[in-house]
Order: structure tokens, then sequence, then C-alpha cells
């Protein structure tokens, strides 16, 4: 492998890039985990409730206040 | 640079902004969370819905008129500590994670910048469209202040609201990155930023305004909210700081390793 063949034109060196296909079940598989992360802490047993009951949204009430999501 | 080590550096970084969320949470929001529900409990303010409360030592709990009547019970001192630490931490962990996977995405594709600058930008756009332009059109509310018959209506108008931000965002950076190929960067990034700018103020004149501050002292509130904008920008700054700074290592020592092999293989 010749070094100087696969300098680009411009001299500066190429930037990384991932390739969308392998990101794609990192990103579906983290984005509904974190998705569900924030709705815990964010909206769960006040607008909609699973489980129901009231024990999480009294446990996080004070960081749904304060990270300002609507709370009661 | 992979997908794997993205997320990773994410978590990392997100559970670390958790935890200054948590302590600017604690020491500067806490004392006007503490204020509201004094007022709320003292019946100096007359908050719309109906709304039960323990004694002062029991805990915080709304029971919804709608709702059920048994109400799980948490003290004040852990919900302003282990409770509100639970939640940032919790909110942290799940933003690093997703910031990152979206820089991930953006490596090498944003013009030339360099992995580190893409991904500052990331968490940038990330924090205007996510957290500030959402707290502007529905900025936060302390406890005693919101009717709780009303709180589907208001989850609904916030969280529309969030998601058309963060459409928009995705959308207008998409643009703005298309057009620099033809215009340049200065125009790619004005009339981006115009067309974000656009959508989220039509969108606000559009949505429904919130107003359920009864009398409510404004002092409190505006202390309440100040803290809990400073509470967001500490979750956001050091997420974006951090995860820029992981990023910047990776990269350089990807760089190097990769000089070192061609190095190696001309000799
Ligand atoms: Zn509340």
């Amino acid at each position: 492998m010749s070094h100087s063949a696969a300098a680009p034109v411009t001299g500066a060196p190429a930037l990384p890039t991932i390739p969308f296909r392998e990101l794609a079940p990192w990103a579906l598989l983290f984005g509904l985990l974190g998705t569900l992360a924030i709705f815990f802490v964010s909206a769960d047993q006040g607008a909609v409730s699973i489980p129901a009951g009231t024990a999480i949204h009294e446990w996080v009430h004070d960081a749904r206040h304060l990270l300002g999501y609507p709370c009661h | 640079m992979n997908a794997r080590a993205f997320l990773v550096r994410g978590l990392l970084a997100g559970l670390l902004a958790g935890l200054a969320a948590f302590l600017v949470a604690n020491v500067v929001g806490e004392p006007h969370v503490e204020a509201a529900i004094a007022l709320e409990d003292s019946g100096a303010v007359a908050p719309g819905g109906s709304h039960s409360h323990g004694e002062e030592s029991a805990g915080h709990s709304h029971t919804h008129s709608s709702g059920e009547d048994e109400v799980f019970e948490v003290s004040r001192d852990n919900q302003r500590t282990w409770g509100l630490l639970t939640g940032s931490v919790a909110v942290g962990v799940a933003l690093g994670g997703l910031v990152a996977l979206v820089a991930a995405g953006t490596l090498g594709r944003i013009g030339r910048l360099l992995p580190s600058q893409s991904t500052a930008l990331v968490a940038l756009i990330g924090f205007v469209a996510a957290a500030l332009v959402p707290f502007l059109k529905y900025p936060a509310n302390p406890p005693a202040v919101g009717d709780a018959d009303t709180i589907g209506e208001r989850t609904a108008l916030y969280f529309g609201f969030l998601l058309l931000s963060v459409g928009a965002a995705v959308l207008a950076s998409y643009v703005a990155c298309r057009l620099r190929e033809r215009i340049g960067t200065y125009g790619g990034v004005v009339a981006g930023i115009a067309a974000y700018l656009l959508v989220v103020i039509v969108a606000a004149l559009v949505f429904a305004p919130v107003s359920e501050l009864g009398d409510f002292p404004a002092d409190t509130l505006w202390s309440f909210r100040l803290a809990s904008m400073l509470t967001l920008a500490t979750m956001w700054g050091v997420l974006g700081v951090l995860l820029t700074g992981l990023v910047s290592r990776l990269y350089a020592r990807e760089t190097a390793v990769a000089q070192r092999r061609e190095l190696a293989a001309s000799l």
C-alpha cells in the first residue's frame, strides 16, 4: 500500500465517517431505551401512567419540575 | 471510530452531566421549590386544580381529581436529594447516549468539521432545540402552579413543541449542509438558522398558550425558572464539553495509530 496514493489532493487527512448501516442498530436500540428513560422521568404517572400509581412520579418529582417538564 | 465508542463516551459524559445538573438543581433550585411548596401548603396561592398534600414533613404529592386515591408518599428529604439525583442522572445518561449517537452519525458529514467540532455543534444545537427553545415557549413551573385537570393537555403541548423544535433543527441542519455545497458556508448556515427560527416562531404563535399562574408571587417564579434554566444549561454544557473532549482524544489516538502504521508501511 503506497501512502502517497492514498492522500487526498488537498493533503488534508480524510475525515472518518461511520456508515449509517453500522449505526442503525445502535441508534434504534438506544433511541428506544433513552426515550423510555426520559419518559419515566418527564411524563410518567402524570398525563399517562405506565405502570399505574404515583410512585415514580413522586420519586423523580423535583427533577421533573427543575428540568422544565410539566408536572401537575 | 465506531458507534460503540461514541455511545460509551456519551453515557459517561451524560452520567457526569446528570451529576452536575443534580448539584446545581439541589443547591440553586431546591430553595425555590421549597418556597413554592410552603406557599401551596399555607394556601397563600390558589392553584387551579385539586391537590392533596401530606403534612409538611410527609412530602409533596398530588392526587389528580380523576385519578387514584392511593398516593405514594415520598418525604421531601428524599425528593430533593435521592429522587432529584435519580431523575437528573437518568435524563443525563439518556441524553448523553442520544447526543453521542447523533454525533456519530454526523461524523465527517458536516463540511470539513473535525470529529470534536461536529460533536460540539451537535451538542449546541441539541441544547437550543431540545432545551432552550421549548423553555422559552413553555417555561418550567414550580409546585403550586398549574391545574391538575389540564396536565394531559399541557404535557401534549410541551412534548409536541419539543418534538417540532428538534425535528425542525434536524431538517434545518440538513438543509444548511446541502446549501453549503452550492452557496458556501456563510449562506448555508444563515439559511439553516433562518429556516429553523421561522418554523419555531410560527409554531410558538400557533401552539396554545398556558397561563395558570394565578396569584403566584413573581419573584419566587422568576427565581425558580432561572434555577431551572441553570440546571438545563449545566446538563447540556457539561455533556457537550465532556463529550467533545472525549471524542477529540479518541480521534487524536486513532490518527496517531494510523500515522504510525503508515510510517511503518513506508519503511
Ligand atoms: Zn409537582
